[in-house]
């Protein structure tokens, strides 16, 4: 049984990558020269203060029992407390971990279609106009940084689309009175357009040249040539026989570009001020506020992960030639 | 004992990288010809910047004054002008992209050779260590080491520079193993020739324009990587880069007051030299590997595929074929 093996491989392979990532999470952390404590930014903090902080956080104890306590913590899904808020984590996160999640699949489901269509085609008409325009174009949004692709859609587009630039909810809905659900999840969608946009954008390029690269492969394949043979019109074989299975390679791409729309979510939240985990982030930096920050790292690193095993399990179930 | 094996060698000494290897790549190859000027117009602006551009952040009028008359690109939210900050910040971008690039290239080039070259053992271990951190999600961890080992230059580069050799060390070791199986190679063993003998006179050479090649396009993803560190505020405070400009035109709210001129053109900057050295990097790998430009009926034909590309997070478009079908890749496509 080849197949079971190479599922079992995989889980293997995720299971230790996660302990990886807790080692690595750890390591960053808690090896510093200086603590968490002394980083943050108090004035009033006495040092029989920051002693007892440091007591209550376990800092005090020897390295290898601190890894213990931390993996412990980690396995009844504890993440420790902000420093600010002094709320749980997981708690603190978990809003800005949804918002996140909903903007990121918006943004790659744009950034799909968007490449899927560019792709096709670029691998339909090669080597005419069309071709160099579209993979141009693609390029040249992969070559920009995120967050100043951002800026300039605010600038030159935003206004005229007539969307909001910032935060995740109008602040006047529901205020004088009550908003329907539908009201607000539309609210909800016109905040998330424009930063799944940017995604979108920053990220097409790389689809759009993976899927021309295997339709070209795909499109010279004997079956390709009996298609036409059996009289099938160009646009039926371009679709049932090219596409679907030059869809594949996308799955594989996805998973293994995640820590890069990661980034980019990240400075694209702060740029519209989405209250994702990315804001987030940037505001634990700004604020010192470690615990905060190594949980997202934790929970980004993880998602990661997770997604890369979705991906490879669903390549084999996708693609019988594994087997 | 050297002296046979250097007259073994030199009877048949294999030829690639040919002579004039670059010279082909470079005139065979429009794009890589506009993507090299391209750097070398930023790198001679790099190393004139203390002269063209001394003082960058002097206030010199209103801010966000419009462009026109004594300052081409206007003014930004500091009143300094923008020509003078842009070309201050192509040094800085220049230093943190080829510094970085080249702490990754050497990480990532020996793990790779001496991973591909030894194989067995010890490339199962530096793999298996390289997978696993290739599967850390990078601009994450670039980040959060960034805020945790403090805002200073050398801590970017180092920071980047560390994240990003897995992606070499991958395309190295693949190409070490297969140099390290050709026949002059063995021959050269068996005559006795030693592993540093082996690696710097057979390897090496061998293995040197694919490394470039990569070194060039991690000079781009090291620039991109910088502008997203910056952005969030941890760079270097005393420094402008790129990255820094298009911080301070958004916490300057360069938008709000309608000032395109703050916002524009450091990310175009970026945006230019990032296509460049993709251009250039991927000139040289479809020389050094025209299996990439090949269409699949004349591979076939010698009973090889093309393997499904696992492009890497940190080779981003380098494994996909070159972007414009028509100038390079239209050759073998039919």
């Amino acid at each position: 049984m080849r197949g079971v093996d190479y599922v079992l491989k995989r889980i293997f392979f995720a299971i230790v990558t996660v302990f990886v990532a807790i080692t690595l999470n750890f390591v960053l952390f808690r090896t510093l020269p200086g603590d968490a404590i002394q980083a943050l930014r108090c004035r009033a903090c006495t040092q029989e203060f920051k002693d007892a902080l440091r007591h209550d956080l376990g800092l005090d104890k020897s390295k290898l029992e601190q890894y213990r306590l931390y993996v412990a913590d980690l396995a009844h899904g504890d993440l420790g407390s902000s420093l600010r808020s002094q709320q749980p984590v997981r708690s603190d996160l978990w809003e800005p971990i949804k918002n996140t999640m909903a903007m990121i699949a918006m943004g790659t489901f744009f950034s799909i279609l968007l490449g899927v269509i560019v792709g096709v085609i670029s691998a339909w008409r090669r080597g005419t106009w069309a071709d160099r325009t579209g993979l141009w174009t693609g390029l040249t949004f992969y070559s920009m940084p995120p967050q100043w692709l951002g800026l300039i859609i605010v600038l030159y587009l935003a206004t005229w689309l007539g969307l909001p630039t910032s935060g995740i909810k109008d602040p006047l809905i529901g205020l004088l009175e009550d908003a329907s659900t539908w009201d607000v999840f539309v609210d909800r969608i016109r905040h998330m357009l424009l930063p799944a946009a940017t995604l979108g954008l920053v990220l097409f390029g790389q689809y759009a040249l993976i899927v021309r690269s295997s339709m070209l492969e795909t499109l010279g394949e004997d079956y390709v040539l009996t298609a036409r043979a059996k009289g099938l019109s160009n646009w039926t074989t371009v679709w049932r026989h090219g596409f679907r299975n030059a869809l594949l390679p996308i799955v594989t791409l996805v998973a293994l570009s995640l820590g890069f729309i990661i980034g980019g979510s990240i400075t694209i939240e702060y740029v519209f001020s989405y209250p994702g985990i990315g804001l987030a982030v940037v505001e634990a930096i700004d604020q010192r506020d470690f615990p905060i920050l190594q949980g997202a790292f934790l929970i980004l690193t993880l998602s990661v992960i997770f997604f890369n095993l979705v991906a490879d399990l669903l390549y084999y179930r996708l693609d019988p030639r594994i087997q | 004992m050297s002296t046979a094996v250097e007259i073994a060698e030199s009877a048949k000494t294999p030829s690639s990288p040919p002579k004039g290897f670059f010279r082909s790549v470079v005139l065979g190859q429009r794009q890589a010809v506009v993507g090299l000027a391209v750097i070398t117009a930023f790198v001679i602006i790099a190393f004139l910047a203390p002269l063209i551009a001394p003082n960058p952040k002097e206030r010199l009028g209103e801010t966000f004054t419009p462009p026109g008359g004594e300052f081409p690109l206007g003014l930004d939210g500091g009143g300094a002008d923008m020509m003078k900050l842009l070309i201050a910040g192509t040094q800085v971008s220049l230093i943190v992209g080829f510094a970085a690039a080249g702490v990754s290239a050497l990480i990532g080039g020996l793990v790779g050779l001496v991973s591909g070259y030894f194989g067995g053992k010890t490339d199962n271990v530096l793999m298996r260590f390289t997978d696993y951190v290739l599967v850390i999600p990078d601009v994450p961890l670039m980040v959060v080491a960034a805020a945790l080992f403090g805002r200073s230059l050398t801590n970017i580069v180092i920071i980047i520079g560390v994240i990003y050799w897995t992606s070499t060390a991958r395309i190295i070791r693949a190409q070490v193993m297969s140099v390290r199986e050709r026949v002059y190679v063995r021959r050269a063993r068996s005559l006795g020739a030693g592993h540093m003998r082996l690696l710097r006179k057979h390897v090496l050479p061998q293995i040197a324009p694919l490394l470039v090649a990569n070194t060039v396009l991690l000079v781009a993803y090291a620039i991109f990587a910088e502008t997203f560190i910056t952005f969030l505020g941890l760079g270097d405070p005393s420094l402008i880069s790129w990255g820094r400009l298009i911080q301070n035109a958004f916490t300057d709210d360069a938008i709000l007051n309608d000032a395109w001129w703050a916002i524009v053109p450091p990310g175009v900057c970026v945006a230019i030299i990032v296509l460049a050295s993709t251009l250039v990097g991927q000139s040289i790998e479809d020389a050094l590997n025209p299996r990439l430009a090949v269409g699949h009926l004349s591979v076939r034909r010698f009973g090889l595929r093309v393997l499904p590309q696992r492009p890497s997070r940190g080779e981003r478009g380098a494994t996909a074929p070159p972007p414009s079908g028509a100038s390079a890749g239209g050759k073998g496509r039919r």
